[in-house]
């Protein structure tokens, strides 16, 4: 029993990062009809968000210490950032620990800004062309934007610690009554599950009790009648393309502590992502939701070594299996509505 | 015995009957007609007869074999050619290359793997789609794309791809919808000639009545998925149930 | 001649031509002159010419023709390249039986993955081929090290068997005994041509391949794949299966995506699982398109094109740039050569990506479509200037 609720543990932080990238897919489909291969872009420029965050509270500069001496008897030179000359050693350090939640708030106008250049400046340039061709002008894209990050931030991963107060494990077993030291589970895994879980919230109520909800929500339905209504659908589809941009960039500043972003992690999501979405059920936001997490645990069970000992190799290809036979038995996807991209 | 038997077809979507207990017999050589309203089924039928849709009960016998369970291509291959409310036409390839496609459908069958014959080699191929594109007065239009045809041309074109098969039934389903009055008589023209220089039989569903009019021999009439009745052109003009089902958008 | 029209007759014996005559084409600079780093004519560039250039000619049989966008094609290269150095682990290094075999495994291969992603189409089809490109991409890299080495990548060691070595035969790659390394170098003047073994056996398959190709797109069955990618509902009421055709065509493709492989692993005998990566399916997904995907020639086209671009773009540095705008203002030259920085060197992946856009935002067609439309305003120009000739147009193609 600990062990099953060990790995559904496990499965959450990926699976919720799988959830948040393929509900910004749906969107941007829903609404949109285009397959965005650039999502994973978005991920990982999110994630970059953080990385620029944590650096730009790290500037320093070079103080002298007259308290220290080195070995010569010399005031010793220490680098001090200047958030901490700013506002004080304690509060300063607090900050610059903190930097990834803080990055939050570079993240969302960035975030929007980029969705909003991507879709006025490329993406409605092919509502109208073939689905191949958006895959292409945006796989092309994300190659782009991946290799500009690479040109800034260079190969190697960049570590983005979780801020000090939420480092570590809790002993997560107790709070269900098992016990001591059975489930650990890191503080940072359950942050970033319980953020999920709000992000979903906000987009879901946000559809579900705004009039530009639902808007948006009958343009997924049915898009030519709201057009005919005189509504200017456009205006508001360009805003849901910042919103799933953002939704993805958000996603990828939290996952920052969990792994520690690399310039192809977006090429790395994207490919389950899509996976993600077409299980889910394409076009579908429940279905997106459900089968992110639903995969996400998926994978962590067969990561475990007693699954492992019986079908070796399980744990690389789980995800792919389960789409392969969901799109073969089940073209729909979990909750997708029939026919959908399909002619 | 007729070419094409339908039987007791019945058809639901959900709670709403599409189709009634539907009997159809369309005799070889004959234009048959199946005329009524909107939602009157004449859709789901069509779409029964070519394989797209199966029914809930009954049984569509063409010349003597079930088409049920049968694939489109399937259906195609034993003789039901069919003709789209807005043509189906190869648009990336040229009007030549449309009429062959058939013509090697009716000589190899579904599928089969001629990938280092020429068509250019294939002489009598070549023949037989040149002579149905000069038989629909397409042939000074052979290289064009098909994709920049005018609309009355694409319909010929369509005509010429399912006549070159030399189908035993051709289906056509509303084959003016949307069209100029102009347009429409060309195709009347087209069909009447079709009707006299070949020995075929034709169903055609429709909701323009002046079409039905001109060409059909026998007329099946249809409201609300049940055939209401069944005679010829002058008797269906006269009748009365007919009258009552059209009431309201009659032209009659 | 060959039983092909007289035009494709010509566009064969051209594409044969300049196969034939690379080392000669591409080496148009003195071998020590400063613009000796743009030749293109030796061996290991002209080899990954035309082994690419064979891997395009495939996928267009698939994507030209059916429509059908496959992102998992990397996966039958990266099966060919393991095949082939199977073979040279447990025969010879004799090329033969290798590329035979990477054909068969790359076909095989594809006939599974095949029958499997054609019960979709359009968008589904291609995240099927992905999924599926990915596992095996995982699978080489975790369980199936006995069969991939994993990350070390396979290669071939001196204890392995060999069973069919003779004694005095090279422990380099051969056909019968001719080392694929071998080459004879023609010096004129200051100019240097390399003529490799290895080349010339890549490029004779590739023009056997390029004529194979040209059959299949003037035969019946060609007309068939075109009809699939413009009216596959047509096509099914016309009596018409579009599976089999596409899982053929898919297959086809495959086997040449296997012979490229295995030709890779022939010329350097080595098979790593990063050639079976997704973004190597996209590699190749560019070329087809930029040279002008459906089109005969275009995937060789598109193929020459990038792989000249990468070589060309990543052998140059800074130095490089610096002695290029030498002679500018010096806050300009470093202006510049930061800029220009970004697209050379490791910059060429971006540099890369750029070009895909550019070219489906602006030339879906293609470099063919380009070439046409050159040749098309030439001529409107030409036809102003004499009234007369205006007149007679152009067969529609």
């Amino acid at each position: 029993m600990d062990a099953i609720i060990l790995q559904i543990l496990n499965g959450l932080d990926k699976g919720s990062a799988y959830a948040l990238i393929a509900l910004g897919l749906t969107l941007i489909f829903g609404t949109l009809g285009v397959v965005n291969f650039a999502h994973g872009a978005l991920f990982m420029i999110g994630a970059f968000c953080a990385v620029t965050v944590q650096r730009l509270m790290q500037l320093s500069h070079t103080e002298i210490d007259e308290s220290r001496t080195d070995f010569l008897g010399n005031p010793l030179q220490v680098e001090v950032p200047y958030l901490e000359s700013w506002f004080g050693p304690e509060l300063g350090q607090a900050l610059i620990s903190w930097s990834v939640p803080l990055a939050i708030l570079l993240a969302i106008p960035v975030m929007m800004l980029v969705g909003w250049i991507m879709e006025r400046g490329l993406i409605q340039h092919f509502y109208k062309r073939p689905h191949a061709d958006q895959i292409l002008v945006t796989f092309g894209l994300a190659i782009v934007l991946q290799e500009i990050i690479r040109q800034f931030y260079g190969a190697n991963p960049i570590p983005t610690p979780a801020p000090d107060a939420l480092r570590g494990s809790v002993d997560f077993g107790v709070w269900l009554g098992f016990g001591p030291g059975v489930i650990f589970y890191p503080v940072w895994r359950f942050v970033y599950f319980l953020f999920s879980l709000l992000i979903i919230g906000g987009v879901f109520a946000f559809l579900q009790f705004t009039t530009f909800g639902m808007v948006v929500r009958a343009g997924m339905a049915d898009r030519e009648t709201v057009g005919l209504l005189g509504i200017d659908i456009d205006k508001r589809f360009t805003l849901m393309f910042g919103i799933a941009a953002a939704v993805a960039g958000l996603a990828g500043v939290m996952y920052t502590p969990i792994l520690s972003p690399n310039y192809h992690m977006g090429m790395d999501f994207l490919v389950l992502s899509f996976v993600v979405v077409v299980v889910g059920g394409m076009g579908s936001l429940p279905g997106a939701v459900l089968s992110g997490f639903l995969l996400g645990i998926v994978q962590s069970f067969a990561s475990m070594n007693e699954v492992k000992a019986i079908l070796p190799g399980i744990d690389q290809i789980i995800i792919y299996l389960v789409a392969i036979i969901i799109l073969l038995t089940r073209p729909r996807g979990l909750l997708g509505r029939r026919g959908v991209m399909e002619e | 015995m007729g070419i094409l038997e339908v039987k007791g077809v019945n058809k639901n979507f959900g709670g709403l009957k599409a189709l009634q207990d539907v009997n159809l017999s369309v005799q070889e050589g004959t234009v048959h007609a199946i005329i009524g309203p909107n939602g009157a089924g004449k859709s789901t039928l069509l779409n029964v007869l070519v394989g797209k849709l199966r029914p809930d009960t009954g049984s569509v016998m063409f010349d003597g074999k079930s088409v049920l369970g049968r694939k489109p291509h399937e259906i195609n291959q034993m003789g039901i050619s069919r003709v789209f409310q807005t043509p189906e036409i190869f648009t990336d390839l040229s009007v030549l290359e449309n009429v062959l496609i058939p013509c090697f459908a009716r000589r190899d069958g579904a599928f089969r793997m001629h990938a280092f014959e020429s068509v250019a080699h294939e002489g009598t191929i070549n023949e037989e789609a040149e002579q149905i594109l000069a038989d629909v007065n397409m042939a000074d239009k052979r290289n064009l794309h098909a994709g920049s045809l005018s609309r009355g041309d694409k319909r010929r074109l369509e005509m010429a791809m399912c006549l070159v098969q030399q189908p035993k039934l051709l289906l056509l389903d509303e084959p003016t919808a949307g069209m100029a009055r102009a347009d429409t008589n060309n195709t009347i023209d087209l069909l009447k000639e079709i009707k006299e220089t070949r020995p075929i039989t034709m169903a055609i569903i429709e909701h323009d009545m002046h079409v039905v009019f001109s060409l059909a021999e026998r007329i099946t009439v249809l409201a609300q998925g049940t055939p209401l009745v069944e005679d010829t052109p002058e008797n269906i003009k006269g009748h009365p149930k007919v009258r009552e089902a059209y009431l309201g958008e009659a032209q009659v | 001649m060959l039983g092909i029209g007289k035009r494709d007759t010509t566009i064969l014996l051209v594409v044969a031509f300049m196969a034939l005559a690379a080392p000669i084409i591409l080496n148009p600079f003195p071998a020590n002159s400063a613009m000796a780093q743009f030749n293109a004519g030796y061996p290991d560039l002209m080899q990954r010419f035309v082994i690419f250039g064979i891997f395009a000619i495939g996928f267009n049989i698939l994507f030209g023709l059916t429509g059908y966008l496959s992102f998992g094609h990397a996966a039958f290269l990266g099966a060919g390249s393991y095949a082939a150095v199977w073979m040279f682990k447990l025969l010879s290094f004799n090329v033969i039986p290798a590329v035979l075999l990477s054909i068969v495994v790359a076909a095989l291969f594809s006939v599974l993955i095949g029958f499997i992603s054609l019960r979709r189409s359009g968008i589904y089809f291609s995240i099927l081929t992905l999924a599926f490109a990915q596992m095996s991409y995982n699978l080489a890299y975790s369980v199936l090290t006995p069969l991939t080495n994993g990350e070390t990548g396979l290669q071939v060691y001196t204890s392995d068997p060999q069973y069919l070595r003779g004694e005095g035969d090279p422990i380099v790659t051969h056909l019968f005994g001719l080392e694929m390394r071998a080459k004879e170098t023609l010096e004129l003047g200051p100019w240097a041509f390399d003529f490799s073994v290895g080349y010339y056996f890549c490029a004779i398959l590739m023009l056997i391949s390029f004529y194979i190709s040209i059959r299949i797109f003037r035969s019946p069955f060609g007309l068939m794949l075109r009809a699939v990618k413009s009216n596959n509902h047509r096509l099914s009421y016309t009596g018409l299966n579009s599976r089999p055709y596409a899982l053929t065509a898919f297959i086809i493709s495959g086997a040449y995506a296997g012979l490229a492989g295995g030709l890779l692993a022939a010329m350097d005998p080595l098979a790593g699982a990063e050639r079976m990566q997704w973004t190597a399916s996209g590699e190749v997904v560019l070329m087809t398109i930029l040279g002008g995907a459906g089109t005969l020639i275009g995937p060789v086209l598109g193929a020459g094109f990038i792989k000249y671009c990468e070589n060309i773009f990543s052998k140059i540095n800074e130095n490089v740039l610096h002695s290029w705008f030498a002679a500018l203002p010096d806050g300009l030259e470093t202006g510049l050569v930061w800029v220009a920085s970004k697209f050379v060197g490791e910059g060429w992946h971006l540099t890369l990506g750029l070009m895909f856009m550019l070219v489906v935002i602006f030339l879906p067609g293609g470099l063919v479509e380009g070439g046409q439309r050159i040749g098309r305003a030439l001529r409107r120009r030409r036809g102003q200037d004499e009234p007369g000739r205006s007149a007679a147009k152009e067969p529609a193609e």
